[in-house]
């Protein structure tokens, strides 16, 4: 009887949560697959179609592009968002000086509402009297045409999305490092190890496990880059920086084709829940 | 006192012949606190943090400078070559015309709303659902909360176009519970709650019990009190996050009287003037610089805290 009670008021307390994640996660994700095998503008009724929407998808002209896109985005976006903030968290972690302006400026940005870093960068990117030229033109060097060629368009978008999201991975690194023992560092140089040993045999080892948990999810979260080519290029200058997740936008919301767009995203879900998957063993081996 | 007076004379005597001062260790990181402090360890840590500085201010600081100071200039002033470090004749006069233009009194009113709307829903939702998991501990509890975090395995952009017409179908196009309720599906939120709530002593939920307290009670009158610390880094992630957020709003709140500051200005920022866009932008930017300013604690702590073990 109380046990029939307690749970009872549990699932009281519950019941506004299981709703909500009903119908707005658990639901979505079933009707993804679902929606991936109908023809359906949302207005007249959902026809079957079987497969007919990831052929639609694979013929697209600019599928192949939108993934190799993707991934050299993902590519750039790791070099730069990854590897960067590492280095950067390493010398902050030095530096006895200055430690909470450092921090406060390099997460500045990531406060900033994405639109804001987007439209600030399109306006610095101009071609004409933008500050990048400016900057370009002091140094006696040829202005570049950034967004408007397809060969410096999409590193234009990891410049911005790096600049706007590094600081978060910056201080969870920073974080990392200041967990790792003092004797350890004692330990490797009453052995002899030099600054760069110390780092490999100290520091890399000591943080593994974050950075590779850090590693899938930036793989996670650049994979679905949409916003940056959404505002600032529009996928173009000749396709060079259509992305996945822009694709499937585009075919949602201007082609009104949901089901090319459902399609699409299974395929994007696929391949991140490999990545994910490699986190979550990650997270358990982090928790042991 | 004299004890203070006195150091600052002898220091004062010894004068330039005294050796630097070292700089002062307080942990041991990769470089050892003797070599820090050996003569050419000294000269390059300053340089280091001099260039480090420097860059720093060049890459995070300067491009808001720049934003602030292009709002304040003309139109033909932003527009010239090679473009001036300070305005010539810094005017406020892009602010209002910005404010007019884009309507931002109603877009910053709608945000609000929807931000601290958000905020509500998600807290009462989320809050109840981490306590019942956490203290009631009901049947297939565990099971549950397994498919709540199972979601947050599901990037965003994968489930946005099932997740659009789901709303489509129950008709929550442009009203605001369609910002709200898929927000307060936040698995890592009950996830961080249940944790804290987790580490909450059986005694005192115990003790309540026996003074007669209900489940709604104890979780009024000893979890909440308690819980302020987490509770505080879950609602500033929560107004931070859907204050920010772009994508979702650009497809479910159309109706340009209804839209976020975000999505608004993205609507208009081509067809006006750019000292105007800066303006726009310096609008958008300074509620959450604010709160970066107030909260800075608790956003770090609750970053370092939160996203590593998710």
């Amino acid at each position: 009887m109380q046990i029939l009670r307690r749970n009872l008021t549990a699932y009281g307390f519950l019941c506004a949560a299981l709703a909500c994640f009903t119908v707005f996660a658990w639901y979505p994700m079933v009707r993804e697959f679902i929606l991936s095998f109908q023809k359906t503008d949302l207005i007249n009724e959902p026809i079957w179609v079987g497969l007919d929407n990831f052929v639609t998808a694979f013929r697209d002209p600019a599928f192949g592009e939108a993934w190799l896109n993707t991934l050299e985005f993902t590519f750039l976006a790791l070099v730069c968002g990854y590897a960067v903030p590492f280095v950067v968290a390493l010398v902050l972690n030095e530096l006895r000086h200055a430690r909470a302006y450092l921090r406060f400026v390099v997460y500045l940005p990531v406060m900033l509402p994405p639109i804001v870093a987007v439209l600030l960068f399109r306006w610095f990117y101009d071609p004409g009297p933008g500050l990048f030229n400016q900057v370009l033109d002091v140094f006696g060097l040829p202005p570049l045409a950034w967004l408007d060629s397809s060969s410096t368009a999409l590193i234009s978008l990891v410049i911005v999305s790096t600049w706007m999201n590094m600081g978060s991975a910056t201080l969870i690194y920073l974080a990392a490092l200041q967990n790792i023992p003092p004797e350890l560092y004692e330990a490797a140089e009453l052995d002899g190890a030099g600054i760069w040993k110390r780092i490999r045999h100290v520091t890399i080892p000591q943080t593994r496990l974050i950075l590779l948990l850090m590693l899938m999810l930036q793989i996670v979260a650049t994979m679905q880059v949409f916003i940056e080519p959404y505002m600032l290029t529009g996928g173009g200058p000749e396709n060079a920086t259509v992305t996945v997740a822009y694709l499937m936008f585009q075919n949602a919301f201007t082609l009104q084709d949901y089901g090319s767009a459902g399609a699409l995203g299974m395929m994007l879900m696929i391949v991140l829940l490999v990545f994910a998957a490699f986190q979550l063993r990650l997270t358990r081996e982090d928790k042991a | 006192m004299i004890s203070v007076g006195a150091q600052v004379t002898t220091r004062g005597k010894r004068g330039r012949k005294r050796s630097p001062r070292p700089i002062e260790v307080q942990f041991r990181t990769i470089v050892s606190p003797h070599q820090l402090n050996s003569r050419w360890g000294r000269r390059i840590y300053w340089i280091v943090l001099a260039a480090v500085l420097l860059l720093f201010t060049l890459a995070f600081v300067f491009p808001l400078y720049w934003m602030v100071t292009g709002a304040l200039k003309t139109p033909e002033e932003l527009a010239q070559m090679p473009p001036t470090l300070f305005p010539a004749d810094p005017t406020p006069d892009a602010f209002f015309e910005a404010w007019d233009l884009f309507d931002i009194g109603t877009l910053l009113l709608n945000t609000g709303y929807y931000s601290l709307g958000g905020w509500i829903v998600c807290m009462a939702v989320d809050v109840s659902a981490a306590y019942a998991l956490s203290k009631l501990r009901p049947m297939f509890g565990n099971v549950i909360l397994g498919m709540m975090l199972a979601t947050l395995m599901i990037p965003a952009m994968v489930v946005l176009i099932p997740l659009y017409v789901t709303v489509v179908d129950l008709g929550l196009l442009n009203s605001p519970w369609a910002l709200w309720l898929p927000a307060a599906a936040n698995g890592f939120n009950i996830f961080l709650l249940k944790r804290f709530f987790d580490s909450i002593p059986r005694e005192l939920i115990e003790a309540a019990q026996i003074d007669g307290a209900g489940a709604v009670r104890t979780l009024r009158s000893v979890v909440l009190p308690i819980s302020r610390p987490i509770l505080g880094v879950v609602s500033i992630f929560t107004i931070v996050t859907s204050f920010k957020d772009f994508v979702w709003p650009l497809l479910v709140m159309t109706d340009s009287d209804k839209m976020t500051i975000s999505v608004g200005l993205s609507q208009t920022a081509g067809a006006v003037t750019q000292n105007q866009v800066m303006g726009g932008l310096l609008i958008t930017s300074i509620p959450m610089i604010i709160v970066f300013f107030i909260f800075q604690r608790h956003i770090m702590a609750g970053l370092t805290a939160g996203s590593i073990k998710g």
